[in-house]
């Protein structure tokens, strides 16, 4: 599965890296940093980041 | 076994709270019918903008406006009916029936209480024309073709909503006096000194703070009497304006439950599983229920941040499709509320229970510069329960919430 950031939604409110740490991550300045490419496993974690997102800027697709 | 899908879960309100329940009732396993019944005519929308990004976005349509903020439709609710436009009048739950505005009756084996809360009015007198409040989409469409730069805009309460929408208003070009109610702008999440030091940022940016004060009527418009032309205040000042925000709190959606022996005292009185006190197959999502406090072992209370419709709905959807196969309930809610406002560019975020706190301490940067960032403690008999941050980068938030999360609450 495929992680896909909007950039132009995203607020870096590191709500998602809460939810899912292994993920998404904020860097020093704040902003985030993720991983586009997840295992089978960290779906459910993911689909708890995109219910957690205030603007909904996450998007979670099959490759 | 039992057959579930043939049985029918029906949610009241369509909006986030509503829109999480029937996304986790699938989650949970549901493969019964679910109908979701809201009154507003659109489909489920993030409300946060509409004080903010929404409120400053000029000249969109309703339908423009409801395509940037509506909530994705997920694959498996696709089966889901939503029932739009329409009210919930009444309800006897013991014969599991609902009635709507327009008669129909509606059974169900479930219910999901997700009726949210509505903006409450001032009552005092007056003409209604060019008063406003921010709840709805509708809402936020009609205060921003009014809010054309130059505009004389009174805000009326100095909560979260209050201080946003003054700040938007602001923004718009409109000059703005903030009439705060109580002892600050956001006092009672952030404390006295914090609130202080927010009002001299409003201040500095131009808006006009008014402390302590309250309305005691509106005047009409020399021009039109069916409009606002000015406030007046209980101190006995007169303030001019051809537009009022009223940013005084929210009254919950509790009135279609009446009847039902149910305890309706700010919002549904509820156990640490969602469920209604004296209720079986019923449940309450969002800002509606008053749940316990596990965390801090508190007066059960309403949350009224954006996150909590999704928190209770985890919770309360696998509660409520226990209850109906008979199986074991789930853990009960507690999760860490969570909360955020955008004024002038400056991100306030809160975590835990600020306002439940004795003590505070400013643990980052100092409360005369915000904007170079802050952070506040909160403490409860000397244990951390809150934090709030402004101006630093959400990582800053995070280390906090792993301090907070280490303080047991």
């Amino acid at each position: 599965m495929k992680v896909h950031v909007d950039r132009k939604l995203c607020d870096n409110h590191g709500q998602c890296a809460i939810a899912a740490p292994d993920v998404f991550r904020m860097n020093d300045d704040g902003v985030l940093e993720y991983d586009e490419n997840i295992t089978d496993d960290q779906v459910d974690e993911v689909e708890e980041a995109i219910d957690v997102c205030p603007v909904q800027a996450i998007l979670l697709a099959s490759d | 076994m039992v057959n579930t899908t043939e049985r029918r879960i029906v949610v009241v309100g369509a909006s986030l709270g509503g829109l999480r329940a029937a996304e986790q009732l699938r989650a949970a396993g549901w493969d019964g019918e679910i109908e979701v019944i809201g009154d507003e005519p659109y489909a489920p929308y993030n409300r946060p903008p509409l004080s903010k990004e929404l409120l400053a976005n000029p000249g969109l349509s309703a339908d423009e406006a409801l395509a940037k903020v509506a909530f994705r439709r997920k694959k498996q609710t696709e089966d889901v009916t939503f029932r739009l436009g329409s009210a919930v009048v009444s309800s006897n739950l013991q014969e599991r029936v609902l009635r709507l505005a327009d008669g129909t009756q509606v059974t169900f084996d479930g219910l999901v209480i997700a009726s949210g809360l509505r903006a409450r009015r001032l009552t005092a007198p007056g003409p209604m024309g060019g008063r406003h409040v921010i709840r709805t989409l509708d809402d936020s469409l009609a205060l921003h073709s009014e809010l054309k730069p130059g505009t004389q805009v009174v805000v009326i309460g100095a909560g979260f909503i209050g201080c946003e929408a003054a700040a938007t208003a602001l923004e718009l070009g409109c000059d703005v006096t903030l009439v705060e109610g109580g002892k600050g702008p956001m006092h009672r999440p952030l404390g006295s000194d914090v609130a202080e030091a927010f009002r001299r940022r409003l201040v500095r940016r131009g808006i006009t703070c008014l402390a302590d004060r309250h309305v005691e009527k509106f005047e009409a418009c020399d021009t039109d009497s069916t409009r606002v032309g000015a406030v007046v205040l209980a101190s006995g000042e007169r303030l001019p304006t051809e537009v009022v925000i009223e940013a005084v709190g929210s009254v919950p959606n509790v009135e279609w439950l009446e009847g039902n022996d149910l305890n309706l005292t700010d919002g549904v009185l509820c156990d640490e599983w969602l469920r209604p006190v004296g209720t079986s197959n019923v449940v309450a999502v969002g800002d509606i229920a008053r749940f316990p406090d596990l965390r801090l072992r508190q007066t059960p209370r309403r949350i009224e941040h954006w996150a909590t419709p999704g928190d209770t709905a985890k919770t309360a959807a696998r509660t409520l499709t226990a209850d109906l196969a008979g199986a074991s309930l789930p853990d009960p809610c507690d999760a860490l509320p969570n909360f955020w406002s955008d004024q002038f560019g400056l991100r306030i975020s809160g975590l835990g229970s600020p306002a439940l706190a004795d003590e505070l301490a400013v643990m980052e940067g100092t409360l005369d510069d915000i904007d170079a960032g802050i952070a506040v403690g909160y403490w409860r008999d000397s244990v951390l329960v809150g934090v709030v941050v402004a101006g630093l980068p959400a990582q800053r938030l995070l280390q906090y919430r792993t301090q907070l999360t280490a303080a047991a609450v």
